[in-house]
């Protein structure tokens, strides 16, 4: 029955498949051709003679001996101590994920439960807080934490990134649990728990699937951001993302933009692992809001 | 829920956005009202053997001590509002009563920093938004018709430019377009010019900016359209097909229907997104060419000199700004909820 309606004429069928091959290769040849240039020297990746060298590699087999080189890993990794900002960034990112997750299922958790119009009103704020612009609240925090010494740790990014993500995930979690029968936790109260036992020991143990797709959106706003990392972190402190942008200034002029370029590969990699375990959470989580209502 | 249960289980992720979100808006509003201590200014007379010299100069200590004490400057009122580098009223009113006609008062108007900053977000999020629903349809629905074999290796390269660090993405594709990467060649090669080069060029700067926005953007739209496709109702397509509706006809009349709910929340996030469009122009070194409000925002908060002031004023105007385009939105929200 389904298949009558998604028959198709072998015109369309031509149409559809080169649309698809050429979508793919826009969307994933990118990411190939710097994976693959970063194997080379900067006079192959950046060629002025021909375009085709990035990929054949004559000098990087003049000044290295070999096809390939690890040189700019070598470059990045140690003598630009990027795996301090990579500690770094695993530090925020776990932080960030646990506290956000704790915060959010108890704050889903009553809003999805709540009947009074005051929850109503949290969220539109939460709404509101979600379209405000990191940068516009990093001008805010600036003064106050240069003047009680809380610029500059990690600790202060990670509160703040936790905060920026509450919006988010309050929205996320509260439309989970909305699909959780209320049923569930209020019969456990007719039992005699109180309403925070009935949390422990009812819903905790159900709500996996979508705390966990939450926890990749937290994950990812903490990994990709850089208006408030650059902005919050002092130097020793930084995380990946303001450590590339840092190189783009200081090693360009030095002729080392392949330090760049292998960091850059070093932080996609994580991503690309990412989605490729968990495609299925992120497709229903950016789905969850809009499809549900 | 009782009142009191509601209040300690939002109490932890509340205080957090008390804090964080909206004091910082205190802080900034309040920070916008003030301007930095002018440097203290002393005269001092060098008296030597051949008589005695005034001569000005800054007591740094005095400086220093004033600007130490209150941090935040002195009370300016809207001053930093209206000068030039924000509203800049009165430029305006020069522009306005010098100039010949509109072309040419808008041309002085967009060189002020704001209102160039302002005609870039704008733009950006105009172009981007609708180019960003109609790609994403459109491979939603080729997707959608591919077998299902493939459909899922298909999801996994789409996903790979939204997921991907905004800063990264961007620099990927810059170093593609710089004149001696792969596009920046083809580009050369197109125009038969080999001094082509998108960094020296403005208009060309606004379009890579605006195309790494679609690339970066449309896998959202794409999923979101591609998980509603799945529900659109098969006996009705059939239905229309027996009636003698042809492919087009079906999309137009019943799946775009079924979609439309979809457009609005895809547009309304993408709104929000663009419109603080930051971190390509910081990859791509566009500033010369093109600043969104977040990027003014980041320069005056960056560099030697920490213009808060400035940077707090800009962020009110930005604040403003995302209220005002949201505000239908949430109008709907708050009819469509507030009342259930």
């Amino acid at each position: 029955m389904a298949a009558r309606t998604m028959r198709q004429p072998p015109f369309v069928r031509f149409m559809v498949i080169s649309f698809l091959v050429l979508w793919l290769i826009v969307a994933a040849f990118p990411f190939l051709w710097t994976l693959w240039g970063s194997f080379k020297v900067e006079g192959d990746f950046f060629s002025k003679a021909d375009w085709a060298n990035a990929l054949t590699g004559p000098l990087t087999m003049v000044e290295t001996g070999g096809q390939f080189t690890g040189d700019g890993y070598y470059g990045a990794w140690v003598q630009e101590a990027f795996w301090l900002a990579a500690l770094n960034t695993l530090i925020v990112c776990v932080c960030v994920v646990t506290i956000s997750l704790t915060f959010g299922t108890l704050g889903g958790y009553a809003l999805s439960r709540s009947t009074y119009r005051y929850a109503f009103w949290f969220l539109l704020f939460a709404l509101m807080f979600r379209a405000m612009p990191p940068i516009t609240l990093v001008a805010g925090y600036l003064l106050p934490f240069f003047e009680w010494n809380l610029w500059g740790h990690l600790s202060t990014t990670i509160i703040v990134l936790v905060a920026i993500n509450q919006p988010f995930t309050l929205w996320m979690l509260h439309s989970f649990f909305k699909n959780i029968p209320k049923d569930l936790d209020e019969s456990a109260m007719v039992d005699g728990c109180t309403r925070f036992q009935a949390f422990r020991h009812v819903i905790i143990p159900v709500m996996w699937p979508g705390v966990i797709t939450t926890g990749l959106f937290s994950f990812l706003l903490a990994y990709n951001d850089f208006a408030v990392t650059a902005m919050l972190l002092s130097k020793e402190n930084q995380t990946m993302v303001p450590k590339i942008a840092s190189f783009l200034g200081t090693t360009q002029t030095k002729g080392n933009v392949m330090f760049a370029v292998a960091a850059v590969v070093s932080v996609t990699a994580p991503l690309f692992v990412m989605v490729m375990v968990f495609q299925r959470q992120i497709v229903s989580g950016l789905t969850a809001g809009a499809v549900k209502g | 829920m009782k009142h009191q249960t509601f209040f300690w289980f939002v109490l932890p992720s509340s205080l957090a956005m008390l804090l964080f979100i909206a004091m910082p808006i205190v802080s900034v509003i309040t920070q916008s009202l003030y301007t930095s201590h002018e440097q203290v200014i002393v005269e001092v007379e060098n008296c030597g053997p051949f008589g005695c010299t005034k001569s000005v100069t800054i007591d740094q200590e005095a400086t220093e001590a004033l600007r130490d004490a209150e941090p935040l400057g002195k009370f300016a009122g809207a001053e930093n509002y209206l000068n030039r580098s924000h509203l800049a009223s009165g430029e305006l009113g020069v522009f306005w009563t010098e100039s010949d006609g509109f072309g040419d008062f808008f041309s002085k108007v967009f060189n002020l920093p704001l209102y160039r900053a302002l005609a870039f977000t704008l733009t950006f999020t105009f172009v981007v938004t609708p180019l960003t629903i109609v790609l994403g349809f459109i491979i939603a629905v080729a997707v959608n018709s591919a077998t299902q074999v493939i459909r899922g290796p298909l999801i996994f390269f789409s996903l790979l430019p939204m997921i991907i660090t905004p800063l990264i993405g961007s620099l990927i594709l810059f170093w593609m377009v710089d004149a001696r990467g792969i596009l920046g060649h083809a580009l050369q090669w197109l125009a038969d010019d080999p001094t082509l080069s998108v960094k020296a060029s403005t208009p060309l700067m606004w379009i890579m900016l605006m195309v790494y926005g679609v690339w970066h953007a449309a896998p959202f739209a794409f999923v979101v359209f591609y998980a509603g496709l799945q529900t659109v109702n098969q006996d009705t397509l059939e239905s229309a097909m027996i009636d003698g509706a042809n492919r087009w006809e079906r999309i137009r009349y019943v799946v775009i229907p079924h979609l439309v709910p979809l457009v609005t929340f895809v547009a309304l996030i993408q709104m929000m997104d663009n419109f603080r469009v930051f971190e390509p122009i910081v990859s791509f070194a566009a500033q010369a060419h093109a600043q969104s409000l977040s990027y003014f925002i980041y320069s005056d908060l960056g560099g030697e000199t920490r213009l808060l002031n400035s940077a707090a004023t800009t962020s009110v105007l930005t604040i403003i700004g995302v209220g005002i385009l949201l505000s239908p939105v949430l109008v709907r929200t708050w009819r469509d909820f507030g009342k259930g």
